[in-house]
């Protein structure tokens, strides 16, 4: 069954409506000064990876001069900014084009947890009884494994590839953002205005995702912007350990995984992708504390 | 406990304006003394001004009340006074003495010798002002412990007597009780207990008895003016009550927009009220004075000011009748005494001009209307919870579900046109009676028979549309009535759609604005979110809501308890026009009689799930009356200077509806208990009149004979309700 008639309001421009909430949602974290340092960092990495093709100096799988201390000439003219890895390729056009890699799949992966997530949690925690138990208990039974554990199983089982990267953070994540969303909804569920809905004889489907949902959505961008961080740290976590993207495409993580064993003598081919992983998580955790600051003002 | 009928006027003692008389008493330094203080809060939009200039003076063994409305800057002084504003407030002008010290002057180790110590404060919510996770013993006895160096053993037989003191029922047990264990009543006196343990010389009361129901309200109230005339203490009051005030206070101030407008003995204020704000609070609350026909309430027009948008001059000048351009709006108004009263004094610049009556404005109605077909018999209704036992000796046990028996054997009828009223304190079922009949719950057995229709056991779902619409809702609290991301009008045209009425679009859409007219709100309120809009505004749009579908009967739950007092008396008034416009069956849930009174045609007295009296309200107001319904008219405080009444005050708590008594329901407390049958026979159905029931083991003849609970003072006539 699905509700197919949606406020006239949204129908006439929800593009437009989208944009004025998000514009406003800017302005508004332009007032915590925590906020503002995380877009700056979430902003400058995307501008990075959209802009990847213009400002890389080289092809990123491209080799040159292996082990180029960063700084160094290079053969065609120009500098190896932060040097050349094991095979000679540009450390620099490596991460700018990694960029791209993970602000695909992170927010890929993301979204589709949160897909799951919340579809489950508005429906567990609307309509209780036997579906919430088997719902959270399966959710539970989840999160009681070790994540990484979870990860090495989903991936060594279906194979390494960028859908089974999805698939893995989904079916780790799904559970916890259901719990939260759950939770959201049994407070909600008790507004007086979810009452009015089901005395003018709404749908069960309309009640959740047009009365409770759009209410719950403060605490969500918070987790959004937490949990993005988090799945960045998984996807360099799988590229460490050899399950994330088949090489020779750049992914920061396969770039750690691949310089490791050579971290003491030539550092810099490990360092400036951790700083990338490390800088862009910061990001997203200071935009959810920005976030969070905000939203608790209002 | 029946007291003969006495003068609950506050006592004309306590501050002697003689000039001259009473020099070098101590008496002579008041306990406060507050002089043109000023309060600013800097936000991110700039300073906000909440108390602009405010003076009082509080004596010793005083109780001197601050009313107004919320907004107008009532706490903000207390906080001032407890110079506890946070990092955003600051004093900005003005002094605080107390017993002739400068509190705004004190060091930080200085104030902290005088909080809790000379100065204590009473919170509106007793569980948010105990801490949860101590013993009553152990957060009483830190009180001495702290400030007198007493050792525990002593410190704990100090909160003992304190709470001998404070009357609470069982003080033993209480001291090992965590505050979750106590009822709210109960809280509330460990609260002022705790407060009292230093014994203080000025206690602040900051809205005590708001979140209590009334006949609690009663027992508390009677308890703060106990204190002030044992001990001494002298009362801060902090109330938008002013039938409250008038039960506690011995001087009044009347605050508006941050500012003292009338500030008198409360028997001089009560009887005289000058400034138009404080005639226009005394308009828009119903007593048993008033009554919708031959006077109704009359609401203030406009809202309060925000601090940063206060007009020049009187900052009520805009909503004031009787404001004169070039006069009112001049400059600032100074409180001043009135002429040959300097003990009353008013900030307004007519003050000494006799300016023309306000209210009674709408002529007087036709009798009320005729009963109309019967629209709702409710009949034998019952609504029971279940509590399962989930804990390893239930489950083993086998002692399985427990009951909670939120309605009892109901039966009542409404008419077209009527208002049904139900009223009785938290916990009485009266919500429960509000989701069976809308269908959020379905009943347990008996019959709701609407319209013909069977809803007993039909919940929402699988009503029809034509059912949904006309049974229509208005609900509580404001704040949770709309849906807060949705704009007003796509709320009002979802349920014009939803409830089949209108297909196209713009017929919606001319419905929808038709609906906010109907409700007195701009149209382009259509366009904002709910956030953009005040308490009232949001239940005129929640009213607005209800009657899209043309109901038949509109079940409105306590839809005033958040609201002010002046949106209040407008919010009533809508509702009384749309139901009469449209010829609707109300059935209005409340807890606070004098509204009920005002507004009902019949009326259902609940207590602990079944109905202890109903019956017209021309009658039900006076005797006969069901003890509990007594006790409940007794508790309710009377604004109405005119008025005097017997005072009834309830001991013990409301029993349990998981184990209700086996025979009548009110018996535990009821202070007209006849014997044992009271404990053990469930009492009859005594019939006074045709539409009028006691359920009662008391004989009609022998409730007959007591007198009324109302009654005029000083010999003036007072109108009795029509018909």
């Amino acid at each position: 069954m699905r509700d197919t008639t949606i406020d006239p309001d949204r129908r006439r421009s929800p593009l437009a409506a989208a944009a004025g909430e998000l514009g406003r949602g800017f302005a508004l974290i332009g007032e915590s000064p925590v906020g503002v340092v995380g877009l700056a960092l979430v902003l400058f990495w995307v501008a990075v990876a959209v802009l990847a093709p213009v400002i890389a100096p080289y092809p990123p799988n491209a080799q040159y001069l292996p082990f180029a201390p960063p700084g160094s000439a290079h053969p065609d003219g120009g500098l190896f900014w932060l040097g050349a890895d094991h095979l000679g390729r540009d450390v620099l056009s490596r991460i700018i084009w990694g960029a791209r890699t993970v602000l695909i799949f992170a927010p890929l992966a993301t979204g589709a947890a949160f897909v799951v997530g919340v579809g489950l949690g508005l429906v567990a925690g609307y309509q209780r009884g036997w579906i919430d138990d088997l719902l959270s208990r399966i959710g539970d039974l989840i999160l009681s494994f070790p994540v990484l554990v979870l990860y090495v199983v989903v991936i060594t089982t279906f194979g390494a590839s960028a859908i089974n990267i999805v698939i893995a953070v989904t079916f780790a994540s799904a559970p916890g953002i259901m719990r939260i969303v759950r939770g959201l909804t049994l407070d909600l569920r008790n507004r007086d205005y979810v009452a009015a809905a089901q005395t003018r004889g709404e749908s069960a489907w309309f009640i959740m995702v047009r009365e409770i949902l759009p209410n719950a959505r403060g605490p969500m961008i918070v987790d959004a912007c937490l949990r993005l961080g988090y799945v960045i740290i998984t996807i360099g976590v799988l590229g460490f350990l050899g399950l994330g993207l088949p090489p020779p495409d750049p992914d920061w993580g396969g770039m750690i995984n691949e310089t490791r064993g050579m971290a003491l003598y030539a550092p810099h081919m490990s360092v400036f992708p951790c700083l990338a992983i490390s800088s862009l998580v910061l990001g997203f955790n200071l935009l959810a504390d920005g976030v969070r600051e905000v939203a608790m003002r209002e | 406990m029946t007291h003969p009928p006495d003068t609950p006027a506050p006592p004309a003692r306590a501050r002697d304006p003689v000039p001259g008389g009473a020099a070098g008493d101590a008496a002579a330094v008041p306990v406060l003394e507050i002089d043109r203080l000023a309060v600013t809060f800097d936000s991110r939009a700039g300073p906000v001004p909440a108390v602009v200039d405010v003076s009082l003076t509080v004596a010793a063994g005083e109780s001197v009340a601050l009313v107004g409305e919320s907004g107008c800057g009532k706490s903000t002084v207390a906080m001032a006074v407890m110079r506890h504003l946070g990092r955003s407030g600051r004093i900005a002008g003005g002094t605080v003495r107390f017993k002739g010290r400068d509190l705004t002057a004190l060091s930080a180790a200085e104030l902290r010798a005088v909080r809790g110590r000379e100065i204590a404060m009473v919170y509106q919510e007793p569980f948010a002002a105990l801490n949860p996770g101590l013993t009553v013993a152990t957060q009483l006895a830190e009180v001495p412990m702290v400030h007198e160096g007493l050792d525990t053993a002593a410190a704990i037989a100090r909160a003992r007597d304190m709470l001998c003191l404070v009357r609470v029922a069982d003080p033993d047990r209480v001291l090992g009780a965590y505050p979750h264990q106590l009822s709210g009543g109960q809280q509330q006196r460990v609260v002022i207990a705790m407060a009292l343990l230093s014994r203080p010389a000025l206690l602040l009361c900051d809205e005590p008895t708001t979140a209590l129901d009334v006949t609690v309200e009663a027992g508390i109230v009677a308890l703060i003016g106990e204190i002030k005339r044992t001990l001494g203490t002298s009362v801060l009051f902090i109330s938008h009550n002013l039938g409250l005030v008038r039960e506690v206070a011995d001087r009044v101030c009347v605050m508006y927009a941050g500012a003292v407008v009338e500030d008198g003995p409360v028997a001089d204020v009560f009887a005289d009220r000058v400034h138009p704000y404080t005639r226009g609070l005394f308009d828009c609350i119903p007593t048993p004075g008033t009554d919708k026909r031959a006077r109704p309430l009359s609401a203030i027009p406009g809202r309060l000011p925000l601090p940063q948008e206060r007009p020049a001059g009187c900052a009520f000048a805009p909503r004031c009748r009787h404001a004169l351009p070039g006069r009112c709006d001049a400059g600032a108004v100074a409180l001043a005494p009135r002429r040959g009263r300097p003990d009353h004094a008013v900030r307004c610049a007519r003050a000494d001009e006799p300016l023309t009556p306000d209210g009674a404005s709408a002529a007087r109605e036709a009798a009320p209307a005729d009963q109309g077909e019967v629209v709702l018999t409710i009949d034998g209704m019952r609504k029971y919870y279940p509590v399962h036992d989930r804990s390893l000796l239930g489950l083993v046990g086998r002692r399985g579900v427990r009951w909670v028996k939120a309605n009892e054997s109901l039966s009542f009828v409404a008419h077209r046109r009527q208002t049904v009223a139900i009223v009785g304190e938290s916990g009485c079922g009266k919500s429960t009676v509000a989701k069976v009949l809308m269908g959020l719950e379905t009943a347990t057995d008996g019959r709701v028979a609407f319209r013909g229709d069977e809803l007993a056991r039909r919940p929402v779902r699988k009503r029809t549309p034509d059912q949904l619409g006309a049974l229509q809702m208005v609900f509580q609290n404001p704040t949770d009535t709309l849906n807060p991301s949705v704009s007003v009008g796509a709320q009002i045209r979802r349920v014009i759609t939803k409830l089949g009425l209108v297909r196209d679009p713009a017929v919606a859409e001319r419905r929808m604005f038709e609906l906010l007219d109907l409700v007195k709100l701009p149209r382009g309120f259509a366009r904002r979110k709910p956030r953009q809009l005040s308490g009232g505004q949001k239940q005129r749009v929640g009213i607005a809501r209800a009657f899209a579908g043309t109901p038949s009967l509109v079940v409105a739950d306590e839809p005033l308890s958040a609201l002010d007092v002046s949106v209040q008396a407008a919010v009533t008034q809508l509702l009384i026009e749309l139901q009469r416009s449209r010829d609707t069956t109300l059935l209005f849930i409340s807890h606070d009689l004098m509204l009920v009174r005002y507004l009902a045609d019949h009326i259902i007295v609940m207590y602990l799930g079944r109905i202890m009296e109903q019956g017209p309200v021309a009658t039900l107001f006076d005797p006969p009356y069901h003890p509990y319904t007594e006790a409940l008219l007794s508790a309710v405080p009377i604004a109405d200077a005119g008025i005097g009444k017997r005072r009834i005050l309830l001991e013990g708590v409301l029993p349990s509806a998981l184990d209700p008594p086996a025979g009548c329901p009110f018996a535990s407390r009821c202070p007209r208990k006849l014997s044992s049958i009271c404990d053990t026979t469930p009492p009859p159905v005594q019939r006074v009149s045709e539409r009028h029931t006691i359920t009662c083991h008391i004989p009609l003849d022998e409730l007959s004979r007591v007198g009324p609970v109302f009654y005029p003072l000083g010999g003036a006539p007072q109108p009795e309700a029509a018909d």
